[in-house]
């Protein structure tokens, strides 16, 4: 094996935003974004990097950063799925076929694949995924069961098979200090990240809901060193903006946490209302404090896996009952309402929606509930909808 | 053996006492819902029925009580009342059916059920996660979830000796142990593991018994239909997991069997060609479904159905009764396991029931309701055919809703696929005649 992976990588993929305007950054960051050719993944890998492929909702990253891997976040992608058609049947969700759209296509090639049990559907993936590609294709058991006490070691013990994986694949030794080095980096990344939310909490005016989404995005596909860098300077810039408050809703959207809706849908509702809080790729947000930086690495990202972490519908925990999360998330942002959003043939997210449906009726939260598919090309009849939501709170 | 074995005494006995079983089994938790007292809330891939019958805890399988009201012809009745609750048409019917059943204060078709005083479940369904939180927020009671890690990659299980198998084990025997300390909070029982070793031993002789029912299939010609027949033997190995009555149930039936291979005695119709089920049973048409491959002399001589609903009883592990929870622990891994890897990996499953079964044919039927068994089969099929070149029929429909299940156009479908069959036979034929 060679030598451990540097703490930081050289390699920059986006240099596009740099030395730009605020606009024009966040305009090639939007860009990138609604690509759906990840521009920035071919880059990577031209300079010479491999490619960890993990499809949603959470994923270590900084394992295989640690092993000089670029962990992509599989998040599917607009693109018409022409050859994975064949590979599914019917009632599934678009996600699963677009994602393998994008490796058979040879959009994105990959050195390995990792899925983990998040539903009954994306389980399948790495199966379907083996049987189509040679390189590693594999399952990552993160525990369903996070109230057990024998969690944190079993996924301890998990997450040092998926290092000894990233180090067989990369051909690097994962030491100790590499993970700790890349955990500081992933740490970075999410302090900005919680600042970027913490803006749209607080001054949602300030960016508009497609240029928050892009930022956070982008996350899942370029080194998270250069990730940290467009943060760093992005924020303070927004920060500084001359904009006003509007007289707009403020708007939770629940409903992103695998497959995501449309850009232009974002957009959408961008224009109608505030949305001072989601759950989109909430798989990158997953770990909600630092991880400790002192002690053993693996360890430390199990722990903060059970016990420093956000929810979805696709992990039971009996500390974090979702709607009393969704609540929570609602108050914390002083939103007026939720959108309750589930991608079609998604069980946990039309499941949940009953639940959240019902808990929201009970606390007296408005809500507007809707489907999406991440192909929808037209929103006019569903903006009209908002709309509609929209001026029955204002005037209400 | 004190009675002679003869076919009028031994022939179809399995299917009669099974029947009588389930009406026993029914009869049970309709008394428990109006007498009172505890009743667990399981399924089928992991009940963990072998701890909860050492606290005598009657069990309600959700999955089985909802596909008998699809057999029943009432599935459609509940489908409506859930969806009228906001469940969408998209999602799994027998959880459906079931939220129907609890809106409805227990009533079912065969009888009451009762409330659960606690619900466990594995992960080997995702949606078992979901549906036991609904009950969670129905019923308040607690929700035991026993987190079962599967196979990492196709072909790539682990086993007793190796660390990474070891910490899988260690962490289900975890939660086995937590699971005995909530049955003790629910019921007010100790848990005694001598009683815990003899429901072990009783699970031990029916899984025994499952393997070789499902060898003596490659009889020729086989001797009973893994769809029909074998839908009834899955709902005692579940229900009776662990019990006297099942270890009894099926070691006559091994015997009914071993009877008909001995006697060349098989299923009801002239065997033309033997098929394996890949999926889920159509419990809205369930006769008439098979019927359209019987009447073309289609039998089906096993099933993926037979393995993962089972929670892998045909891996046939049996427990150490010296060392029971750990054994208990490593047995849950390596049977439920298996039940995933039917259905991830159905496409291996299917390569070896192939060359041990004898297989003229594949029948895949993913379902609308189940994305945990139907979202790998058009892949697995594409795989299989590749590397077998074996005739397969694909058709879609579903276990509970009748809305998606066209009689017509399923007939149309398995017509051409017995042409295509009877063509390349008899082109096989004229091969090696020429």
């Amino acid at each position: 094996m060679t030598p451990p992976a540097p703490s930081t990588t050289a390699t920059r993929v986006f240099p596009e935003w740099r030395d730009k305007s605020l606009d024009d950054a966040l305009l090639e960051c939007r860009d990138q974004v609604e690509s759906p050719d990840f521009e920035t993944v071919r880059r990577w890998r031209e300079a010479g990097g491999k490619v960890a492929g993990h499809f949603q909702v959470a994923f270590p990253e900084e394992i295989v950063h640690a092993a000089g891997m670029l962990p992509f976040k599989v998040r599917g992608a607009p693109v018409e799925p022409n050859l994975a058609d064949s590979h599914f049947g019917s009632y599934l969700c678009s996600i699963l076929k677009t994602s393998l759209e994008l490796a058979l296509s040879g959009r994105v090639p990959m050195e390995m694949f990792v899925s983990h049990p998040i539903c009954d559907a994306a389980r399948n993936l790495a199966a379907i995924w083996g049987r189509n590609f040679d390189y590693p294709c594999q399952i990552l058991y993160l525990p369903q069961n996070p109230n057990s006490a024998g969690s944190i070691d079993y996924l301890r013990h998990e997450y040092d098979r998926l290092r000894r994986l990233a180090e067989e694949v990369s051909g690097r030794e994962i030491t100790d200090e590499a993970l700790a080095n890349s955990i500081a980096v992933f740490n970075e990344n999410r302090r900005l990240l919680r600042e970027l939310y913490e803006i749209k909490r607080e001054q949602p005016w300030l960016i508009a809901a497609e240029d928050a989404y892009a930022l956070v995005s982008l996350a899942g596909m370029m080194p998270r060193e250069e990730h940290n860098e467009l943060l760093s300077t992005l924020l303070p810039q927004i920060r500084e903006r001359d904009a006003r408050p509007e007289d707009r809703i403020r708007v939770v959207f629940e409903g992103g946490f695998c497959e995501q809706p449309p850009f232009d849908l974002i957009r959408m509702l961008g224009r109608t209302v505030y949305l001072v809080d989601d759950d989109l790729l909430i798989g990158l947000r997953w770990l909600t404090e630092d991880v400790p930086l002192e002690g053993d690495p693996l360890r430390n990202l199990a722990w903060a896996y059970i016990e420093r972490s956000s929810y979805s519908p696709v992990q039971h925990d009996l500390r974090k009952p979702k709607e009393r999360m969704l609540i929570e998330r609602i108050e914390g942002a002083g939103a007026d309402a939720a959108i309750l959003a589930a991608a079609k043939m998604c069980e946990p997210g039309l499941e949940e929606q009953v639940t959240y449906t019902h808990a929201l009726d009970e606390a007296g939260i408005a809500y507007f509930m809707s489907e999406f598919e991440e192909n929808m090309t037209s929103f006019s009849q569903l903006e009209m909808q908002v709309e509609t939501f929209v001026e029955n709170l204002l005037f209400a | 053996m004190s009675t002679e074995q003869t076919s009028e005494n031994l022939v179809g006995r399995g299917n009669k006492e099974g029947a009588a079983l389930f009406r026993e089994w029914f009869s049970e938790l309709h008394e428990t819902a109006h007498q009172g007292g505890p009743a667990a809330y399981v399924f089928v891939m992991g009940s963990m029925n072998e701890v909860l019958k050492t606290f005598d805890l009657p069990v309600v399988f959700p999955e089985i009580s909802s596909l008998q009201t699809a057999v029943r012809h009432s599935a459609h009745e509940l489908l409506e009342v859930a969806e009228d609750y906001g469940y969408s048409p998209d999602i799994c019917g027998y959880v459906k059916a079931d939220v129907a059943v609890q809106i409805r204060g227990g009533k079912h078709p065969m009888g009451d059920l009762p409330k659960p005083a606690l619900s466990v479940l594995t992960n080997a369904c995702n949606t078992y996660i979901k549906w036991a939180e609904i009950w969670e927020r129905m019923y308040g009671t607690p929700m035991v979830t026993i987190d079962i890690p599967g196979t990492r990659e196709g072909g790539g299980q682990t086993w007793s000796g190796n660390s990474d198998f070891e910490a899988d084990r260690k962490y289900v025997e975890v939660q086995i142990r937590e699971l005995i300390e909530t049955c003790e909070e629910v019921t007010g029982t100790k848990f005694d593991i001598d009683k815990f070793r003899e429901t072990l031993g009783h699970a031990n002789t029916m899984t025994r018994s499952w393997k070789r029912l499902l060898e003596l299939n490659a009889a020729r010609p086989s001797v009973f239909n893994a769809l029909t027949d074998g839908t009834v033997y899955l709902g005692v190995a579940n229900g009776f997991r662990g019990t006297e009555a099942g270890a009894r149930y099926f070691e006559r039936l091994v015997e009914e069997m071993e009877y008909k291979v001995a006697n060349g005695i098989g299923q009801s119709i002239e065997e033309k060609y033997r098929l394996i089920f890949v999926g889920v049973p159509c419990y809205p048409i369930f006769r008439r479904f098979n019927e359209l491959f019987t009447e073309w002399g289609g039998t089906f001589v096993s099933s993926t159905y037979l393995w993962f609903a089972s929670g892998g009883f045909n891996r046939g592990f049996e427990y150490d009764l010296d060392d029971p929870i750990a054994s208990m622990a490593e047995g849950s891994l390596i049977s439920v396991r298996d039940g995933m890897d039917s259905m991830f990996h159905q496409d291996r499953v299917a390569m070896d029931m192939i060359d041990e079964l004898g297989v003229d044919g594949v029948v895949y039927h993913p379902i609308k309701s189940c994305r945990t068994v139907s979202t790998g089969l058009a892949d697995g099929r594409r795989h299989l055919t590749e590397e077998t070149g074996i005739s397969s029929l694909f058709i879609e429909s579903d276990m509970m809703d009748r809305r998606v299940v066209s009689e017509a156009q399923m007939k149309n479908r398995i017509d051409a696929f017995f042409e295509g069959l009877a063509s390349r036979r008899k082109l096989a034929l004229a091969g090696q005649g020429g």
